[in-house]
């Protein structure tokens, strides 16, 4: 294990002597983000709609968005990010050891990981759960009309074992067809050799698009299990899980109060006082994280708010065409409630 | 001319008797042939027409590939071909790694032909100067602008690894196969503590450490660069592999050699240098290509400790939406696999052109 590193500790002290004082407490990481010049992040190596390069070798996704707004947030640019591809097999390892500063690569947020493993888990930034795809032939408008349905899956995975929940609990029977790799389920779905292919939502829509006729498929709106995906951190820089948790927070309530990249600058005169305290006309927020008033301000201008952020990576501005379901806000039917910035 | 009796021809050698004594001499022979060729038609055919015939050659984006169903995406691989070559490394700095891939284009050909003169010169320079050179012009340095190693990847990365892994390894190897042969019991214990430890252990668990674990045990704030603990990784790796094919070669030189190169009254390192080990290279060439066609094809393990080589830029690109057709990573992938088979066929073709011209010592 890793020694309590020193200057943690003396931040600690420090935070301890002067509680109560409106200094912001430091924090070591993104010190040193801003000493280097960059951010340090650790992503997928290549998953669709949320981190994959272009051909320029340009990083985009959903997931690689939030670590441009981070940089926006700390350095006013969004583009001195240095991205790591991890591997699911090390991205844990990789993140303790230093090799990055936040890891955001659709890692769902379990118990076992959040406390074993000394992870922080910043919140959760998209959420996803296994669904269901049907060609469009079959007329089927719900899972519950599933019955008898040959389904294919991977093997081993816990796709296979949600999927055999929802069919009990639901009174249904099916007949599996699993294979080993994401081509074969594929391949075998495109031929005719099931009725049904189910994986994660996100992943669903990702694999549509390889399909031979992808417009003649859809996925039905049931949600069988709880994938919440977010960025993770190490334990010990409680500030730099501040600042990462209130970018997030500050993009969702742009979203809400209407705050898009287009409209930040005239939203500045906003008579609004939410607005105003989001794009820090109004009080010090941005000072309490140790960084300028207009850091939200930042990260809307240059990133986009979560509304913007997800539509272009994974909504209708993207191939994926991903409907926002449960990922849409708190007061339009989802579950995106972000507390306010007061 | 008369004076020599030539046997007699048995038969003119055309097509129909050439097809006749190879392929169909008997009837289980015939049934085979038969097989195979309906065999061959059934792969052949349909690879060519997925390859060439139904492929989409040119356009943009997957609209460009959707229409070919049953066809190969090559706009994927043509529009990524910068990438696939250089990774992410500055479009602007890219003729660094040309430059370092001509050199050592130059300085390999230059060994190879057996016609050009001076190849211990060129082959010291290419062991000294140019790892120096193209350390510079890589990573930067002396006036060039510094690319991070993040954002290197693809075939320079894949080379960068396997090319060190195999100069490296032949030097270390002898070395350690000389020390595992030592009668100085402190060189013999640790040269075969060294090759045990390291071919114990799995080429994924020692880049895994190399580059994950080890910055746990580092003091604060010291960092070390993944790449180079990873290239050092896979140097001992390889070096402890080849001491072992070296160590074959070398019990395969006759006792009478030994003694013969005492009785000249050579010490230990001339007649190892001198007598012994050109004998033991020779024989044990094809083991040692054998160890370097390997290694060349383990660099892709590289992409589990986060870089982008050759099967990982081609992965990564796979999760482009705006690539995905049903045929685009069915694509990357043969193109991979071709990359791969080019590079390493030229290296077995090259040690057998080697091995027949040093056997011609043997003839006389």
């Amino acid at each position: 294990m890793r020694f309590f590193p020193r200057s943690i500790a003396a931040a600690l002290v420090a935070v301890a002597a002067f509680s109560g004082v409106a200094e912001a407490s430091k924090s070591p990481t993104v010190e040193r983000i801003k000493k280097n010049g960059f951010l340090r992040c650790g992503v997928n190596e290549g998953l669709t709609g949320f981190a994959s390069p272009d051909a320029k070798g340009n990083w985009s996704g959903f997931d690689i968005d939030f670590c441009r707004a981070l940089a926006a947030v700390i350095l006013n640019d969004a583009s001195k990010v240095r991205y790591t591809p991890t591997s699911a097999k090390v991205r844990f390892t990789a993140l303790q050891s230093g090799e990055f500063d936040i890891l955001s690569r659709n890692t769902t947020w379990t118990m076992s990981r959040d406390v074993q493993l000394g992870l922080e888990f910043i919140a959760a930034t998209y959420y996803d759960g296994q669904g269901f795809m049907v060609p469009k032939s079959l007329k089927v408008t719900s899972a519950k009309q599933l019955n008898g349905a040959t389904v294919c899956t991977n093997t081993g995975t816990t796709t296979e074992l949600n999927l055999a929940d929802y069919f009990r609990a639901n009174n249904l029977k099916y007949k599996i067809v699993a294979f080993e790799k994401n081509a074969e389920v594929l391949a075998a779905y495109d031929n005719g050799r099931c009725d049904a292919y189910t994986t994660d939502a996100s992943g669903l829509y990702a694999e549509r698009l390889k399909l031979k006729k992808p417009a003649d498929h859809v996925i039905l709106p049931e949600i069988i299990s709880k994938e919440p995906l977010g960025p993770a951190i190490n334990h010990g820089d409680q500030p730099w899980g501040d600042v990462a948790r209130w970018t997030l927070f500050a993009l969702i309530n742009a979203e809400e109060l209407g705050v898009t990249s287009k409209n930040v600058d005239q939203m500045m005169k906003s008579p609004n006082p939410e607005i105003r305290r989001l794009l820090g006309v109004e009080g010090a927020f941005g000072e309490s994280l140790g960084l300028s008033k207009d850091w939200a301000a930042r990260a809307i201008r240059q990133v986009g708010n979560y509304g913007e952020i997800f539509e272009r990576n994974l909504g209708q501005g993207s191939q994926l065409k991903i409907r926002r379901g449960v990922n849409a806000l708190w007061n339009k039917g989802g579950v995106l409630y972000a507390p306010p910035i007061r | 001319m008369g004076a020599i009796r030539k046997p007699p021809r048995r038969q003119l050698p055309g097509p129909v008797q050439w097809m006749r004594e190879n392929l169909f001499s008997s009837l289980f022979n015939s049934i085979l042939t038969v097989v195979a060729i309906v065999l061959i038609y059934q792969t052949v055919v349909p690879f060519v027409g997925w390859a060439i015939v139904n492929a989409a050659w040119s356009g943009q984006g997957r609209e460009a590939c959707l229409p070919y169903a049953d066809g190969a995406c090559w706009p994927f691989i043509i529009e990524r071909s910068g990438q696939i070559v250089y990774g992410f490394y500055e479009q602007a700095e890219r003729w660094r790694v040309d430059v370092v891939f001509m050199l050592l284009g130059i300085g390999l050909a230059w060994l190879m032909m057996p016609r050009l003169p001076a190849k211990g010169a060129v082959g010291v320079v290419m062991l000294t100067v140019f790892p120096v050179a193209a350390f510079v012009l890589l990573v930067g340095g002396m006036g060039l602008p510094p690319v991070p190693v993040e954002r290197w990847g693809g075939l320079m990365i894949t080379l960068v690894v396997a090319v060190t892994g195999i100069v490296a390894s032949l030097p270390l190897g002898i070395l350690l196969a000389l020390g595992r042969r030592s009668e100085l019991p402190v060189v013999r214990g640790l040269s075969i503590a060294f090759i045990e430890l390291w071919r114990g252990v799995p080429l994924i668990t020692v880049l895994f450490m190399a580059a994950n674990m080890l910055p746990l045990f580092m003091p604060d704030g010291m960092t070390i660069n993944k790449l180079l603990s990873a290239l050092i990784a896979v140097a001992l790796f390889s070096s402890a592999y080849m001491a072992e094919v070296v160590r074959g070669g070398l019990q395969a030189v006759g006792k009478g050699q030994y003694e013969a190169a005492a009785a000249l009254g050579l010490g230990y390192w001339r007649s190892m240098l001198f007598v012994i080990l050109p004998q033991a290279l020779r024989l044990c060439l094809p083991n040692i290509v054998g160890n370097f066609i390997g290694l060349m094809k383990d660099t892709s393990l590289v992409s589990i400790i986060g870089f982008l080589d050759l099967l990982g830029i081609i992965q990564s690109g796979n999760a482009d939406a705006d690539w995905a057709t049903p045929n685009t990573a069915m694509t990357g992938y043969v193109f991979l696999g071709a990359v791969f088979w080019v590079i390493c066929y030229s290296m077995s073709r090259y040690a057998r052109a080697l091995e027949t011209k040093l056997q011609g010592g043997d003839a006389r």
